[in-house]
């Protein structure tokens, strides 16, 4: 076995065909004029969301023994609000982002991530564009948009904006397992979805990827978005995700613009991570100094390439569209 | 015993669950891009044969299982328990229920080695190997002039299993068969 762990753990046509993929999708954005633009990879700030963990590391100036804590982005998603504050216009990132601790079929630490955004359109529109530029690089057709709302209540006949805790922990245990209790409200919104909703979302048929939008999510999942009210008069978050033969591709916002309330849910996550015994690090107090003087109305969006990749390639775990996959890296 | 965590979980583990020792089958990291880590987990019961499908939070634990597979020869069965010994020299002897036989009941001969699998020390299961050969005691005397082609007709072997043969097999033959299947695969060369 361990001889053969030199070799990549996907085929050359694979890798051929991600060569062209990232070709195709550079195009795109060079046609809709939309810059690339690279981001720092080491920073002294780290994302203070309650489930990613940062990979950690030690910048030690030549000649001295000063060892500085630096963290590998978990997505580029901070300096990129900093270049639109400083007026950049619309513009994309396409490379790897670093997650500590997620390893497994569709999960490696490291992986590449399209991240774009667009001025003066909210996260209706940029559903458009991630339509358009998915079928610019690929065979792709958007088959329905449904509110998160929508989705529960058919599925479960509950409204997940007003069911309460108890509820959704019943329809946990009933759904998904009996011995999962004492979690957060977010937590069996989760569990729910991903085991009885999501595995039925978009579809793959004759060679085409049928994608399904899941937008207004519950606001206790806002994360950077903003807050709206819906037809119903419910805040949701101005949130979407693409889903596509049962999972996640893309995660987007009609972004959160007001830096006070920005560091207020920082300062909320901070405590949250701490609450779950998690290392609490630095938040980016310069993206939130960029938002506090002026942050353009803009939607942007997260895609998961390699996720893109294995469903073109129809491959099911992540290490057939990868070089080398984590364990041979 | 140690116990293990989700990410240690690697399909053939042997875990406590609910009081009863379970086998992992399949584990899947489950990561909405904004949420907490889930292990989806496929496990078999080894008391009962049943799959389960279960979620657990990541880094969670279970205790392992103090189940073990061993080479052993079967001897005789007292018609309560059927009785076993260790290959290894020791001649220790175990002596397994009706239930922990199971299937493998129709396979059962003397002298044959077998797996048992024990659980805290008695027998949870055995696997009869993946061929044994056994005897014909009765089937009905075929077609005159028949050749490997054609029909079947069922045969009783020495352990009781029925199993469809040729039509060309006689009584007193020995037959190899695939246990896995209950399928007939040849014949000993007289």
């Amino acid at each position: 076995m361990s001889e053969h762990l030199w070799q990549p753990s996907a085929e050359l046509d694979s890798l051929r065909q991600r060569g062209e993929l990232l070709r195709n999708i550079r195009n795109y954005f060079h046609q809709e004029d939309v810059m690339e633009v690279e981001t720092p990879m080491l920073s002294h700030h780290a994302t203070v969301d309650p489930h990613i963990d940062s990979f950690q590391t030690v910048f030690t100036p030549l000649g001295t023994k000063a060892q500085e804590k630096l963290y590998l982005h978990t997505s580029p998603e901070f300096p990129m609000k900093r270049l639109l504050s400083a007026g950049s216009g619309d513009i994309y990132f396409l490379g790897r982002v670093f997650r500590n601790g997620e390893a497994g079929g569709r999960h490696n630490p490291e992986f590449t991530m399209l991240e774009w955004y667009r001025l003066g359109i909210d996260h209706h529109a940029l559903m458009d564009d991630v339509t358009g530029l998915l079928a610019a690089v690929t065979n792709f057709e958007e088959q329905a948009r449904f509110s998160y709302r929508e989705l529960f209540e058919e599925e479960f006949g509950i409204d997940p904006h007003t069911a309460t805790d108890e509820t959704l922990m019943k329809l946990t245990h009933e759904y998904v397992d009996s011995g999962l209790s004492g979690l957060a409200r977010n937590d069996y919104l989760d569990l729910l979805f991903s085991t009885s909703i999501e595995p039925n979302l978009g579809d793959y048929v004759d060679g085409q990827i049928q994608g399904v939008f899941v937008y207004d999510y519950p606001a206790s999942m806002s994360a950077l978005s903003r807050i709206i009210v819906n037809e119903q008069g419910q805040k949701v978050a101005a949130r979407f995700e693409l889903f596509a033969n049962g999972y996640e591709l893309a995660n987007g916002y009609h972004e959160l613009a007001d830096g006070h309330e920005q560091r207020a849910r920082f300062e909320k996550d901070l405590q949250e991570r701490e609450l779950l015994g998690k290392p609490v690090y630095p938040y980016d107090q310069n993206m939130v100094s960029a938002l506090e003087q002026g942050f353009p109305d803009c939607a942007g969006v997260a895609m998961g390439i390699d996720r893109l990749h294995m469903l073109i390639a129809q491959k099911r775990a992540i290490k057939d569209v990868i070089p080398f996959e984590f364990f041979r890296a | 015993m140690a116990s293990y965590a989700t990410n240690e979980f690697r399909s053939g583990l042997k875990v406590m669950l609910e009081g009863d020792p379970c086998a992992i089958l399949e584990n899947e990291f489950v990561k909405p891009g904004k949420g907490q880590a889930f292990n989806r987990v496929r496990l078999r019961n080894l008391i009962t044969n049943r799959v389960w499908e279960r979620t657990f939070k990541s880094g969670e634990t279970l205790p392992g299982a103090d189940v073990m597979d061993y080479d052993m020869e079967y001897l005789y069965t007292d018609g309560e328990f059927f009785h076993f010994m260790m290959t290894d020299g020791s001649f220790e002897q175990h002596g397994a229920s009706k239930a922990a036989v199971g299937e493998t009941i129709n396979w059962l001969k003397e002298q044959e080695v077998y797996t048992v699998t024990l659980y805290n020390g008695s027998p949870l299961s055995v696997t009869a190997p993946n061929f044994v050969m056994l005897e014909v005691v009765q089937t009905d005397p075929g077609l005159k002039g028949d050749t490997a082609t054609g029909g079947s007709k069922p045969a009783t072997l020495s352990t009781g299993a029925v199993v469809k043969v040729p039509l060309f097999i006689t009584e007193g033959e020995i037959l190899k068969i695939d246990t896995r299947t209950g399928e007939y695969v040849g014949r000993q060369q007289k």
